[in-house]
């Protein structure tokens, strides 16, 4: 059984079709899906976290079916996203941000919090230990105070990726986590992911335009276009597939190796 | 050093003051203002707070004891100040817009008033109305029945946003006063427009009259509340509203339950002002639907608003400046008119006796309110105390 | 309790008419509500002191003529236009002057901000009008002069008749609402509006002062709603400061019922608040035998206002409600 599974997913947008049967499976490690912009990456990702409620297919997680659960419901079982357009909130610190990433694992009722009993402190303050773990984690420690609206770009992306760790997931959805990164950046994140990865037992779905960072992270790469898988394979073997090619230059062009995504 | 003399000599000179001149409207807003600075001067934590409880544990019954309506007026603004915290909850830490917010302050009223009185016999025939001692388990009562009706008002209000919410709630506030106002046939549930009394009122302890009783509970209820409050955003319930506020999509995509979270805030932000409903009956002895309109709900959210949403000294400061202004300084300026009309003075050669008898600035508390509101989002949108995050999110930057 | 059904047979074209009257004036309101909504995404919360403003200008109007004893000599249609016309302008001159002081200054604000500025302008209004009228003419509970002619009733059938009042009304308000439609649809100002109301960004590409339109709006919206309160006027007789409130309400529930921002749909919704409205203030306190009072028509409004946002906000014939998330 795979952990996590979609089958025959297909969305439509009146008469646009964004998704069309894809098939995705994954069992662990990073699997980067890629594709020209208006693939459907972003949707398929919003159909796994139940922000979307495609017309057909399913997806399952540790055989569970996910259609039709909430999102919320969809990350207390362990499956936890980023945004493309990063979605903080940001007028509360980082730290602030992280523990609101903990709250699905958090089992306190109102009335611990009213009477702060024991239980409540102890919470409190292991979810505070925790949160400066993942912030160090994601080199942030430094600005745990800092409201996240100050932050700059790169510490942004690093913020909502240790604010997705917070609710403990087996499966992470990033999507584009290096847009707008150097190249150095773009590379030490994908040494932390990897890091994540053997260290967290985590399986990681990527969205990237970058192709050489998902030349170098991914254990396989899935195509999309125009809503459709058309690739799957491990990064050489998609590299060299003409349909592949021909998705991102048309007819006759040479192959996507080190582009630099948009 | 300089302002922890000034603290003490203001409080000490006002209260002092106040004493002489019972009457004067001037002085009593001197003692309040003094307690406002007291509130925030660079002075020692132990000095502030050792004045602050002596202003309000001491010096205040001291002085209603002088001018008996200047303790109704400080156990109104208590009981405001409550509702206000209330109202902070909803819109100020979990950013749903409530306009129908005194609803559950007269689904409290309603609870004690109907089992507290004789009427409750027109429903059941007999045995009522209950001991004054039944006040005190029906605080509790009132504290669940307006949490209900809370939960019963958020469950279809949920998706909703921003104006509709508001728009939404504006109308079942409506719905309840019109209820109140109706439900006197075919049973006979609120007495309609004529409302029900004698509401009975518990046994004081050690004999205080009901005055200081009052007061005191409510001093007391307001340090309830502030205690309540403070936990609430101190912990994962208030991060999760924050959230919400911020960004639904990612609060939800975080794991954060949306319907759960904004239920718990109509909940709590009602039980408060079920809780004040139920002393509001037993203090005032009369209630009728007259008390709970849509000038209540709006006059509690200017209390919100002027004091800062989401915070909590605010909520206190709003409620005393909007409730003194209302039954203090409209009316004092309305007497002092009087005075002047009586007294045939005259102003660039116009008699004041000649000013229209249907002019009574006492009546207009809802251009007090418009003023509060405009220019407050206009100006100072995060309130006179801001809130640490809406200071952030609402002073004008560069982003 | 027996029913009289020949009774309620008997009632129906009167609650007919009350319904249609009833309905043209929410339309007209709802007019106000539907079109800023349309360009702003704001409901303007204090149109239903502009609403009622208009009415007061108008009553001063009549009340004027009475003074000087000149109320019955001028030709009513005259007098009706005189105070129309009045009451529109200063309708449509203070939403203007509203949107420049109140909102523009907030418009780039989270929206609760603006919102909450018009509660506060709302209230305001209701004050203003009472302290006005309170020096002006020590008193704030007017009535409208009644002028014979209007009282005068035609008989339609043997046994239907109606008042003049009642048809200017409706007359009047289908003129006004016909007039409106050729302004949206056959002018270059209205087709400005629409694509303002489209999207306000393209707009400003194509070279459309946004602002000015945005202003224009305002002044259109409120001087339907002036009007409309003039009619309200003479429909009804009796107004004070605070009486705009809750038909604002009611028109605003309309607007929505027809669709928010769709021009047609405030019409629409107007018409079947109203109809739906009349007979069920009229059918329900019959059928429970005065059970169900007055008042409940008021928490009949309400209740469809809570069921359509809830189960189909995007209204009779409006566009999806666009979610802000």
């Amino acid at each position: 059984m795979a952990l996590f599974e979609a089958r025959g997913v297909t969305k439509r947008f009146g008469g646009l079709t964004a998704l069309n049967g894809v098939d995705f499976a994954l069992e662990r490690g990073i699997v980067s899906i890629i594709g020209p912009n208006g693939a459907g990456k972003t949707t398929l990702f919003n159909v796994f976290t139940g922000l979307y409620v495609p017309d057909e297919g399913s997806v399952t997680f540790r055989g569970q079916a996910l259609l039709g659960l909430r999102p919320d419901q969809i990350t207390a079982l362990g499956v936890c996203r980023t945004f493309q357009n990063i979605r903080l909130f940001a007028n509360m610190t980082a730290i602030e941000n992280v523990l609101v990433g903990m709250n699905s694992r958090i089992s306190l009722g109102l009335w611990d919090v009213l009477s702060h009993s024991a239980r409540f402190r102890q919470s409190e303050s292991q979810l505070a230990t925790r949160a400066l773990g993942l912030l160090d984690r994601v080199g942030l420690q430094a600005n745990a105070n800092v409201v996240a609206r100050n932050l700059p770009y790169g510490d942004r992306r690093r913020l909502e990726l240790a604010r997705a760790l917070a609710s403990q997931p087996a499966l992470l959805l990033l999507d584009e986590p290096t847009a707008g990164m150097t190249q150095g950046e773009a590379g030490s994140l994908m040494r932390l992911l990897r890091g994540l990865v053997a260290d967290l037992d985590l399986a990681i779905i990527l969205i990237e335009h970058n192709m050489r960072v998902v030349m170098e992270v991914s254990d396989r790469v899935t195509v999309l276009d125009h809503g459709e898988k058309i690739a799957e394979g491990s990064p050489r073997e998609v590299q060299a597939s003409p349909r592949v090619i021909e998705a991102y230059l048309g007819r006759r062009g040479a192959a996507p190796r080190g582009a630099h995504g948009a | 050093m300089i302002q922890a003399l000034l603290s003490v000599g203001l409080v000490a000179a006002s209260a002092l003051g106040v004493a002489t001149f019972p009457r004067s409207v001037l002085v009593f807003l001197l003692f309040q203002g003094s307690l406002v600075f007291v509130y925030r001067a660079r002075i020692p934590e132990l000095l502030r707070w050792s004045l602050l409880v002596v202003a309000l544990l001491v010096l205040m019954p001291v002085i209603g004891y002088f001018n008996g309506y200047y303790l109704e007026v400080a156990t109104q603004v208590g009981i405001f100040v409550v509702l206000a915290l209330g109202l902070n909850i909803v819109v100020g830490l979990a950013g749903l817009l409530d306009l129908g917010y005194v609803a559950f302050f007269a689904v409290g009223a309603y609870s004690w008033a109907i089992f507290g009185s004789p009427h409750a016999n027109v429903i059941f025939g007999g045995g009522f109305p209950l001991a004054g001692g039944w006040f005190y388990p029906f605080l509790v009562v009132g504290l669940c029945t307006a949490a209900l009706t809370g939960v019963l008002l958020g469950l279809p209000v949920l998706r909703l946003h921003g104006d509709y919410l508001a728009i939404v709630t504006l109308g079942f506030g409506e719905v309840i006063r019109v209820l109140a106002n109706n439900l006197d046939k075919p049973i006979n549930i609120t007495n309609g427009p004529k409302g029900i009394t004698p509401i009975s009122r518990p046994p004081t302890p050690f004999g205080l009259p009901y005055g200081e009783y009052f007061y005191f509970l409510v001093l007391l209820l307001v340090v309830v509340v502030v205690i309540v409050n403070r936990r609430l955003e101190n912990s994962h319930i208030g991060r999760a509203w924050e959230a919400i506020r911020e960004d639904e999509l990612a609060a939800r995509s975080m794991g954060v339950p949306l319907v759960r979270m904004k239920l718990m805030a109509f909940a709590c932000g009602a039980s408060f002002a079920g809780i004040m409903g139920v002393l509001f009956s037993a203090k005032q002895v009369f209630i009728n639907p007259e008390s709970f309109t849509f000038l209540e709900s709006i006059g509690v959210l200017a209390m919100v608003i002027l004091g800062g949403m989401g915070s909590i000294p605010g909520a206190i400061l709003g409620a005393t400046v909007v409730t003194v202004l209302n039954l203090q300084v409209l009316k004092g300026f309305s007497l002092w008119l009087n005075e002047l009309k009586n007294a045939g003075v005259t102003v660039l050669g116009y008699s004041l006796a000649d000013l229209p008898t249907q002019f009574e600035p006492a009546k207009y508390e809802r251009m007090v309110f418009g003023i509060i509101l405009v220019l407050m989002m206009i100006f100072r949108p995060q309130g006179i105390f801001p809130a640490r995050r809406r200071q952030r999110e609402l002073t004008p930057h560069g982003s | 309790m027996s029913m009289d059904f020949e009774l309620l047979v008997r009632i129906f074209p009167e609650v007919l008419l009350d319904g249609i009257i009833l309905g043209f004036m929410y339309a007209l309101i709802a007019l106000g509500y539907t079109m800023v909504y349309g360009v702003l995404e704001f409901i303007n919360f204090a149109h239903s002191e502009i609403f009622i403003a208009g009415a007061f200008i108008g009553v001063e109007i009549l009340l004027g003529l009475q003074g000087r004893g000149l109320l019955e000599g001028f030709p009513w249609p005259l007098v009706l236009l005189l105070a129309l016309m009045a009451g529109m302008a200063a309708s449509g001159l203070l939403a203007v002057t509203i949107e420049r002081v109140a909102y523009r200054p907030l418009r780039a604000a989270p929206r609760l901000i603006p919102l909450i500025s018009a509660i506060g302008v709302s209230f305001f209004l209701q004050d203003f009008i009472r302290l006005f009228e309170s020096l002006w003419r020590n008193a704030f509970n007017l009535v409208y002069p009644s002028m014979d002619a209007l009282n005068h009733r035609l008989e339609l059938t043997a046994t239907i008749d109606v008042s003049v009042k009642s048809l200017v009304v409706i007359v009047s308000a289908l003129l006004m609402l016909w007039a409106l439609h050729l302004i949206v649809n056959r002018t270059k100002v209205g087709t400005a509006i629409r694509a303002v109301a489209e999207d306000q960004a393209a707009a400003s590409l194509m070279g459309i002062d946004v602002n000015r339109i945005i202003s224009l709006t305002f002044l259109i919206g409120g001087a339907m709603g002036g009007a409309a309160g003039v009619l309200f006027g003479v429909q009804y007789g009796l107004i004070n400061p605070y009486s705009g409130f809750i038909p604002g309400l009611k028109a605003f529930t309309a607007a929505v019922l027809g669709g928010i921002g769709n021009i047609p749909g405030a019409m629409v919704g107007g018409l079947v608040l109203g109809l739906l409205e009349a007979f069920a203030a009229s059918y329900l306190s019959l059928l429970t035998g005065g059970a169900f009072g007055a008042e409940y028509k008021d928490i009949f409004a309400f209740s469809v206002l809570i069921l359509i946002l809830i189960f189909r906000p995007k209204g009779l014939l409006g566009e999806v409600v666009r979610e802000r998330a």
